[in-house]
């Protein structure tokens, strides 16, 4: 059923080389065509709309849920995700967008995922974007991410998107509940004419909320990259973002910050940067014998590690 | 053996032409540490740049075993075994010290490499994972830059005044490791320094003064010379002998 271009890219999306271990949710081209739970994990199709409802048992540890999405043609796509996260369990979910247009129409994937990270709860949410294909149709994503993190819980959220995407638009909203924490990290590379944009709202509710927000990215070429990263503080709590960019070739990057507090307790900081590659830094590797473009790149790599 | 022919280096400052360094000849030989010293500003740190291929000679020649590499780039010359250690080495956010040292030796570290971090007074096992970002103090840059240089083969070796930062305990262990690399890879080293434990390492002393090179000598000339002198006092080169006392002095 999976043919050679879909394994590429789910190898690209989720590391995965065939079917994954653990509960999973195969997407292709707008229809589920494959799924597997788990006795803790179960996966419902939801009836109103497409899309899955994910339900996790309270206290399980250390599975792994992976629901990728392919689509090889152009299309139109959009789902609706809903997790629910029972208290104490401690799981990695897997998601993420890969798409193959070989046509001249537009591949267009929008996912709206919503959790509840119940009391207690640990998740590891990954989602990874890319894009592939010869054609002249865009490549477009266009994920919603809403996630709610009762007390004590812990969301980190790791988001890359390495070249091959034409426009992102990654809409991310956390509100954190007490002592509840959140950490992303978030990897973007844009070249060729690629825009991208990312806005991380995270509210700070409750006593002891934390969120450290850390965003890397690299434009090359003619890309756009807009950054809007925004904390709000409510009650004692700490957030801090740093974002970071590289800028190339006729590159535009815009790095928007905001916080806000809202308690004399709350403890908010962003750091922002945005700059070329140090010359001193490709003049100390090609002491050690790389060539500039070389240099470039290893340079590149560490920082989008 | 590295050899500067009447070498003169032209750099351009504010749209002014600034020549920095003036009919630079040295010949270095195999398996010879030379320090180079001499006033700040007076081009010594040019004259290691101009040798890794940093700047290019607007004059004159520079021969690796006797192949002109005046013309050959910054990348061509670290292949022919020429390594330049930085005085103000860049840090690197998201490169490990494992892999730039893997990019050093342009292999994967083994069990001889692991030494490297040892002998510049670093452990391995706090180190090798760790990223060179703001987290590293100026010291701990250095050695690591130091290091970068230990992991090769090299030809020439140039360090920038390596000894910046460095504490007591490990400038004994630098000094034994100087020692050292010049007699495994018959390696010609050259030091920027005006340390006087470093200068006791030099074959010769290389003395560089306002872009030019004013004084060749030994070890122990330079040594006698140097005993005779107040080296704390920073404005000895403003007091004219027999003229009244009007330099300002820092102390």
């Amino acid at each position: 059923m999976l043919n050679a271009i879909d394994k590429k890219l789910l190898q690209e999306i989720a590391d995965l080389h065939s079917i994954p271990p653990g509960a999973y949710n195969l997407r292709k081209n707008g229809q589920a065509v494959d799924r597997k739970n788990t006795a803790n994990i179960e996966i419902v199709s939801k009836t109103d709309k497409p899309g899955i409802d994910i339900f996790i048992k309270p206290g399980t540890k250390k599975e792994s849920v992976h629901i990728p999405v392919i689509l090889s043609q152009g299309m139109e796509d959009l789902v609706y995700n809903t997790f629910e996260i029972g208290e104490n369990a401690d799981v990695l979910i897997v998601a993420g967008c890969g798409i193959h247009n070989a046509g001249s129409e537009k591949a267009q994937h929008d996912g709206v995922h919503e959790f509840f990270v119940r009391k207690g709860a640990k998740v590891k949410y990954v989602e990874k974007h890319y894009g592939q294909g010869e054609g002249t149709g865009g490549r477009i994503l266009n994920p919603k991410t809403i996630i709610e993190v009762e007390e004590d819980g812990v969301v980190e959220l790791e988001m890359v998107q390495i070249r091959g995407v034409d426009r992102t638009k990654r809409d991310t909203i956390v509100r954190l509940h007490k002592n509840a924490h959140l950490i992303v990290t978030e990897r973007l590379l844009t070249d060729l004419e690629q825009s991208a944009e990312s806005i991380i709202t995270v509210e700070l509710l409750g006593e002891g909320a934390a969120a450290q927000i850390v965003s890397r990215s690299v434009a090359k070429d003619n890309s756009k990259q807009v950054f809007h990263l925004n904390l709000l503080g409510y009650a004692k709590c700490r957030g801090h973002i740093q974002c970071d960019s590289i800028i190339m070739d006729n590159a535009k990057v815009s790095s928007i910050p905001e916080i806000s507090a809202f308690h004399s307790d709350a403890e908010l900081i962003h750091e922002a940067a945005i700059g070329r590659i140090a010359s001193e830094q490709l003049l100390k590797l090609m002491t050690l014998g790389l060539t500039e473009e070389e240099a470039e790149e290893a340079i590149l790599q560490g920082f989008l590690r | 053996m590295l050899e500067l022919k009447d070498v003169s280096v032209v750099v351009t400052e504010d749209n002014k032409k600034l020549q920095i360094l003036k009919d630079i000849n040295l010949q270095l030989d195999k398996k010879k540490i030379y320090v180079m010293t001499g006033p700040n500003g007076g081009g010594k740190s040019s004259i290691a740049k101009t040798i890794m291929g940093i700047y290019q000679p607007a004059a004159g020649k520079i021969l690796l075993d006797g192949e002109d590499i005046t013309h050959k780039s910054i990348t061509e010359r670290a292949q022919l075994g020429i390594g330049y250690a930085f005085q103000q080495p860049p840090r690197f956010k998201g490169i490990r010290v494992r892999e730039l040292l893997e990019i050093a030796s342009g292999q994967e570290l083994d069990a001889e490499n692991c030494d490297i971090l040892y002998d510049v007074g670093l452990c391995t096992k706090d180190y090798l994972d760790r990223e060179i970002n703001a987290s590293f103090s100026g010291g701990e840059l250095k050695r690591i830059e130091i290091a970068t240089l230990l992991a090769r083969k090299l030809k020439v070796a140039v360090f920038d005044e390596p000894e910046a930062g460095i504490d007591l305990w490990s400038f004994q262990q630098l000094t034994e490791t100087f020692q050292q690399i010049h007699e495994k890879y018959e390696t010609t080293l050259l030091i920027i320094s005006h340390q006087e434990r470093i200068l006791r390492l030099a074959h010769e002393v290389i003395v560089i003064d306002q872009g030019r090179v004013s004084e060749i000598t030994s070890r122990d000339k330079f040594l006698a010379d140097l005993e005779k002198m107040d080296l704390d006092c920073r404005c000895r080169d403003d007091c004219i002998k027999g003229e009244p006392v009007n330099a300002e002095c820092d102390r």
